[in-house]
């Protein structure tokens, strides 16, 4: 099937981001890409702890985690994950504007989660949680910023697709690009859930 | 619009270079760039050398001594043995598995200029302050007492070109798994295809941990981190596993390939098909499986405990296991065979011993106990060495000249090729196999000078004596290339007359788009197969058509050169703050090019039926 070709929903292929030569090694691609950023997030969390108890007289996690803030964190993520789950849904059926409109709450739900993630940071380094503290809070924000940054990447992805393709529409071109940014998310959504149990659940608990 | 055949100036064809995705292209600019930070890294370890000659010598004395022994190391692993094998895989695999191109031609672009960037700034390091000075190893301890910016320069500049090389692994795994023809099952792939892909798995698993501890050492050292520093609770010892889980899969990634190269050689020249394939394929397998198990022991006296170290030991004898498979059916290949002394195959007979050398050698120092001893002696440097040079560099420089007039379209003279062997390899065991004595006898390693009287003066001048043979070789070999360049004979297709894998049936060298036609693969060793059956050339899985190539592009070039000012600015930040504008401005240059990367779209061109007739018609009578 050629790329550019003009289809509709009935000769739209079932696996569109697998479709065309170039799709599949997208997403064969980026899947592995995905199992090295595993093993960086890996590498992170060892680190992390290895160091989480070593808080050198600055606060401890006990002291600044709290519950509300990351829990609404966690379900803002969670829920955009599920969204994202839509959108790709649509886009298999070839429906372009619902998938632009669940892929536009899912932005806007990682939006609120990194909004919220801003408003932690800023509030822990008021209360003397500095980046340079202890070797404890190096390792905090080193392992959850680097899932912050990925957020905010993966927020400015799906927003360039969506902007780049809104008067186009789907192909098989760009059917790939959608499908591999939805797993990006999908990723990004799992390292939170060991974020919010590693870190902070046993933060508060252990 | 026809690219085939055209005459350039010398302008177009700079530009053509900056701005090609074609992976034969991106071959020769490895083979380039690796080469001079290879010459570099040759020079630096002459320095060394002499400076070892005579005891109490002043040539290179203390903090200098320090920075060409770091660089020494650092090059040579980074910036010359990774990217020669790069150039080998970009050169053949794609042919080897009978593909147009590999996976992502972009991303291939991308992984080069990223490494040579990445490269670049390292060596910047010589003249703005001084170089790298805490070891390749660069512990934690070390390196973040390191006064200057030289260990600023390690760590971005290692930072950028191990991007590099990860997508470069990512690009061949992709290309393996998804490109190969009609037929090309995995386990009708050449060998050295096998290695590539088992390679790029290594790196895609072992780089990341190396990003995190660039990470946060440039944490630490730039922006006030404490991850390795005790005094506000951080733990020197994290930097030396997350190096090391990174840089023992880092020897597999570079000997691998090498024994890839190896395999190939020994069938061609015995004429004979591979001894034992499946049993290859196997080993491959399972070394690269082994080869993450093992990191724990370079830190044998970094006091883990005895349970520790005695698994650690265990799996680092297990590796013996599948190297010594390797090494039989290598043997028996040769046996029987109709062996041809080619300049490939001297490399490739005279890495058997020397491998097996460096192997024996790595078991006395998986004996954890043992090891109490050997550590930090040159004991250490000469095992490392026989590892490196007798299985890395003899591979490289036997593919180098087996391949090179598949890249290049002209026969490298056999004459200096012979000359280059035996000098390299003379040079080679007198440098180190003395140095394995020094280190029992108490020298320890990465010391600037010695005293006299204590019985090293003779072992450390036959080294440097040696380590001269080994320059002459490297003059010889650059003159063979230009003497062949300017006025060598053409080669064939089948350059070396017993080629058995596919690269062999395209001509030297090969057409933009490699095959006019798609073969079919019809079992191992392809093209032998169709040679046997009285073919000229492969059997066709397609009828000829137009082909899809993908569009050149100066955007991998922008986005490395963007990451390049951005890890000088962050470097400087502490001096000049305006700096760190200079740092944002940069990765704003690389995050633009991708983001024009992302709205542009790219659907390649097509070269058409009459042209690939042409061309292939041309390319018959010439």
């Amino acid at each position: 099937m050629h790329v550019e070709e003009k289809l509709t929903a009935e000769t739209f292929p079932a696996s569109p981001e697998k479709a065309t030569l170039e799709g599949k090694n997208k997403f064969i691609g980026f899947w592995t890409f995905l199992g090295g950023e595993t093993v960086m997030f890996a590498s992170l969390f060892a680190t992390f702890l290895a160091l989480r108890d070593k808080t050198a007289n600055g606060p401890t996690a006990e002291e600044l985690f709290k519950m509300p803030l990351v829990f609404v964190a966690t379900m803002l993520l969670l829920t955009s994950s599920l969204t994202s789950v839509y959108a790709m849904y649509h886009m298999k059926n070839f429906d372009f504007k619902k998938m632009q409109l669940w892929l536009g709450v899912t932005v806007l739900l990682g939006a609120g989660f990194l909004g919220l993630e801003i408003f932690e940071f800023n509030e822990y380094v008021h209360e003397g949680f500095k980046f340079s503290t202890s070797a404890f809070s190096s390792s905090f924000y080193t392992l959850v910023g680097t899932h912050g940054a990925h957020v905010t990447f993966g927020l400015l992805w799906i927003l360039t697709l969506m902007i780049r393709n809104a008067k186009r529409g789907l192909n098989l071109y760009n059917a790939p690009k959608f499908y591999v940014a939805s797993l990006y998310w999908h990723f990004i959504d799992v390292v939170w859930v060991f974020i919010f149990t590693v870190v902070y659940l046993m933060g508060m608990v252990g | 619009m026809s690219t085939l055949a055209r005459k350039k100036g010398v302008g177009a064809v700079i530009w053509d270079y900056l701005t090609t995705v074609d992976h034969k292209k991106i071959a020769i600019l490895y083979l380039i760039a690796g080469g001079i930070f290879f010459l570099a890294g040759g020079v630096e370890a002459l320095l060394i050398r002499i400076q070892l000659a005579v005891p109490n010598n002043d040539f290179v004395v203390g903090g200098l001594y320090n920075q060409i022994l770091t660089m020494h190391g650092t090059t040579m692993i980074f910036l010359a043995a990774m990217p020669l094998v790069f150039a080998m895989m970009n050169a053949v695999v794609p042919i080897q598995i009978g593909a147009r191109d590999v996976a992502f031609p972009f991303l291939n672009a991308l992984g080069f200029w990223l490494f040579f960037f990445g490269g670049v700034f390292l060596n910047c390091s010589w003249f703005l302050g001084g170089a790298p000075d805490a070891g390749w190893t660069s512990y934690a301890s070390l390196s973040l007492e390191s006064p200057g910016h030289g260990i600023d320069f390690y760590v971005l500049g290692l930072q950028i070109s191990g991007f590099g090389t990860l997508i470069g692994g990512i690009n061949f795994l992709v290309t393996i798994v998804t490109m190969r023809a009609p037929g090309m099952t995995y386990m009708r792939m050449p060998l050295f295809t096998w290695t590539t892909f088992v390679a790029s798995a290594l790196i895609l698993f072992a780089f990341p941990p190396l990003t995190v501890g660039l990470i946060l050492m440039m944490m630490d050292r730039l922006f006030g981190g404490n991850f390795f520093d005790p005094a506000a609770g951080g733990n020197t010892i994290i930097w030396e596993h997350l190096f090391w889980i990174f840089g023992h899969p880092e020897v597999y990634i570079l000997v691998l390939p090498a024994f890839g190269i190896f395999s190939e050689i020994f069938a061609t020249f015995s004429k004979k098909r591979l001894f034992g394939y499946s049993s290859m394929v196997f080993a491959t397998v399972l070394i690269g499986f082994l080869g993450f198990m093992v990191w724990a022991h370079h830190m044998f006296t970094a006091g883990l405990g005895p349970v520790a170290n005695a698994i650690f030991a265990v799996a680092t004898m297990a590796i013996a296991v599948p190297t010594g498979i390797k090494i039989f059916n290598w043997l028996f290949t040769m046996w029987g065979g109709n062996i041809r002394f080619t300049t490939p195959m001297l490399y490739a007979v005279a890495f058997i011993p020397s491998f097996v050398m460096g192997g024996v050698t790595g078991v006395m120092n998986a004996a954890a106990a043992a090891d109490y001893q050997y550590h930090d002696s040159y004991f250490v440097v000469a095992h490392f060495h026989y590892v490196i040079v007798g299985g890395v560099v003899f591979g490289l420089l036997a593919g180098a000249h087996y391949w090179w007039p598949k890249m290049f379209g002209k026969m490298l003279s056999e004459k200096l090729g012979k000359v280059t062997f035996w000098l390299f390899f003379i040079g080679f065991h007198l440098t180190f196999f003395i140095q394995h004595f020094l280190g029992l006898m108490g020298m320890p390693r990465r010391v600037f000078t010695y005293l006299p009287g204590q019985g090293w003066e003779t072992g450390n001048l036959i080294s440097t004596i040696g380590a001269f043979f080994m320059a002459t070789a490297t003059v010889v070999l650059l003159i063979n290339i230009v003497v062949t360049t300017v006025k060598g004979k053409k080669a064939d297709a089948d350059a070396w007359g017993d080629g058995r894998t596919l690269e062999w049936a395209v001509a030297s060298p090969p057409p933009e788009y490699n095959f006019a036609q798609t073969p079919l693969v019809r079992g191992l060793d392809a093209y032998w197969i169709e040679k046997m059956e009285g073919r000229k050339g492969l059997t066709p899985a397609e009828p000829l058509g137009d082909i899809h190539m993908p569009n050149p592009s100066i955007l991998p070039f922008i986005i490395s050169l963007g990451l390049f000012i951005a890890a000088f600015g962050f470097m400087y930040h502490k001096q000049h703050s305006w700096s760190l504008f200079v740092g944002i401005a940069g990765l704003l240059i690389t995050l633009g090019s991708m983001f024009l990367r992302s709205v542009i779209d790219d659907h390649g061109f097509h070269i058409h039926k009459e042209e690939i007739l042409e061309a292939e018609n041309k390319g018959v009578k010439a």
